[in-house]
């Protein structure tokens, strides 16, 4: 058991990451990776809504019935995000002002519809909550990835300290427009998939 | 799977969103008061930012007290008494939308593109004894995706710009999600918003603002790669220190020296 509860939580990190491995959820990843704050907030979201609605929907799996699964997977997903949404908004004013729409936009993040689908609907409900946490440190480890780089390449700043200091505040640091805008991340998840890739060919799809 | 029957889908379906109706109503009227709480508090905080009064760390109702909040009626450019309308229950987006609180604005008139005017505007007052220092006014316009909404502080003169905050806005960010810029926020302060002949001179310029005597004072820097929200910021500062604007109760200020009556 103990070793099917590490399999699951960590499995998704490297092996099998959502990003990497199975290419979803790129949208947020593109969009929130700016800045490291608003990343690690969205990891934090995603996470708890990936676990909670796995875990919603395998205890009601049996109940389900299969032509309107769809349907009533999306209904628990976007009322869970809704909650986090207002929570945010209720707590921690400033963030959710940052985030904006994305929080909204949890409810079609690949990731979470995928689980529910994939993984949730034929496993018991610890597994699949275990099974979500894990998505979600996996998305949030390529996500925390990819801010890093960006904000401190791109905005000359990590977690909103000042590192390298930009000459238009008066240091040295030329920065890089690039990073700044969403298409970079791309390029960052490219070279993580390629690395993650040579690293663990298993992981190569067949050509 | 067992055999289903074919109105199973109908039962699931409505108990489903029955629960979830119920979770998602409770937690949004559960929360409404923390939310609206902290809604007028990022209010305060922009009116205080965009005067230069914001100081870290000190409870901001507190910095708020020397702020005098009141209304104007915006044709006359008379302060509303406090027994007319009290500013605290003034919702000012709601009024310019009700019946008798708003008017439609007409297609040439309305540069800041609003659609509808409210006949009355909060205005923040910043001042003791010695007259009027600092005139906070909100103003809200449209830039390329959305109503972008910012507090304007002038100085006791009534057009010399002590600072802006744009605090709401759904512009494409880093481009024209800029205006939050804090930096590019700072070049506003020391401009003229009114030119001698009192028109309305203040204008982002695209390509860099002038240095001449006749641009330097009234010119900003355009947003680089925003054109439209630069535009959208034009015309709403053209809007709002205009006559359909503040203009007359800066007039007003001005005509008597400075005190507010």
């Amino acid at each position: 058991m103990a070793e099917r509860t590490r399999d699951l939580l960590l499995r998704s990190i490297i092996e099998r990451n959502p990003i990497a491995l199975l290419v979803l959820g790129i949208c947020s990843a593109l969009a929130v990776t700016s800045q490291l704050i608003t990343a690690a907030v969205m990891f934090v979201c995603v996470t708890l809504v990936v676990a909670f609605s796995s875990l919603t929907i395998s205890i009601v799996r049996h109940q389900i019935p299969s032509s309107v699964r769809i349907g009533i997977q999306i209904t628990v997903i976007a009322t869970l995000v809704i909650l986090v949404d207002q929570v945010l908004r209720a707590f921690y004013f400033d963030l959710s002002k940052q985030l904006s729409i994305y929080v909204g936009l949890i409810i079609t993040n690949c990731i979470v519809m995928g689980r529910a689908e994939g993984f949730a609907m034929s496993n018991p409900p610890i597994d699949s909550f275990l099974d979500g946490i894990g998505n979600g440190l996996g998305y949030g480890f390529v996500l925390m990835f990819v801010a890093a780089v960006r904000e401190l390449f791109g905005a000359g700043t990590f977690f909103g300290m000042e590192v390298l200091p930009l000459t238009t505040n008066g240091g040295w640091y030329l920065r890089n427009g690039f990073l700044v805008l969403p298409v970079s991340a791309f390029f960052l998840i490219a070279l993580l998939i390629w690395f993650l890739r040579t690293i663990d060919p298993v992981q190569q799809e067949e050509r | 799977m067992a055999e289903e029957s074919p109105l199973k889908p109908f039962y699931s379906v409505l108990v489903l969103a029955f629960v979830c109706s119920a979770l998602v109503a409770g937690a949004a009227v559960g929360l409404r008061p923390f939310q609206e709480a902290n809604r007028q508090l990022d209010q305060k905080k922009n009116i205080l930012r965009a005067a230069g009064l914001l100081r870290p760390g000190v409870p901001v109702a507190e910095q708020f007290a020397q702020v005098d909040t009141r209304l104007v009626e915006l044709s006359s450019g008379r302060l509303v008494p406090r027994e007319v309308l009290a500013p605290e229950d003034y919702n000012q987006l709601k009024a310019a939308f009700s019946p008798d609180l708003g008017r439609p604005l007409e297609r040439d008139e309305d540069l800041a593109r609003l659609s509808r005017l409210e006949k009355y505007s909060l205005v923040y007052l910043v001042g003791g004894s010695q007259g009027l220092e600092q005139i906070i006014l909100p103003v809200r316009g449209k830039g390329l995706w959305s109503t972008m909404f910012a507090y304007v502080a002038l100085d006791g003169d009534g057009s010399t710009i002590r600072g802006i905050s744009f605090y709401a806005h759904g512009e494409t960010p880093g481009l024209g999600g800029e205006v939050e810029n804090q930096r590019w926020q700072q070049s506003w302060q020391g401009k003229q918003v009114y030119g001698p002949e009192q028109r309305v001179r203040f204008r982002l310029v695209k390509g860099g603002a002038g240095t001449g005597p006749d641009q330097a004072p009234y010119e900003v820097d355009g947003l680089s790669g925003a054109t439209m929200t630069s535009v959208g910021v034009n015309e709403l500062m053209r809007f709002w220190f205009g006559e359909h604007g503040f203009q007359p109760f800066l007039e007003r200020l001005h005509a008597k020296g400075g005190s507010n009556g």
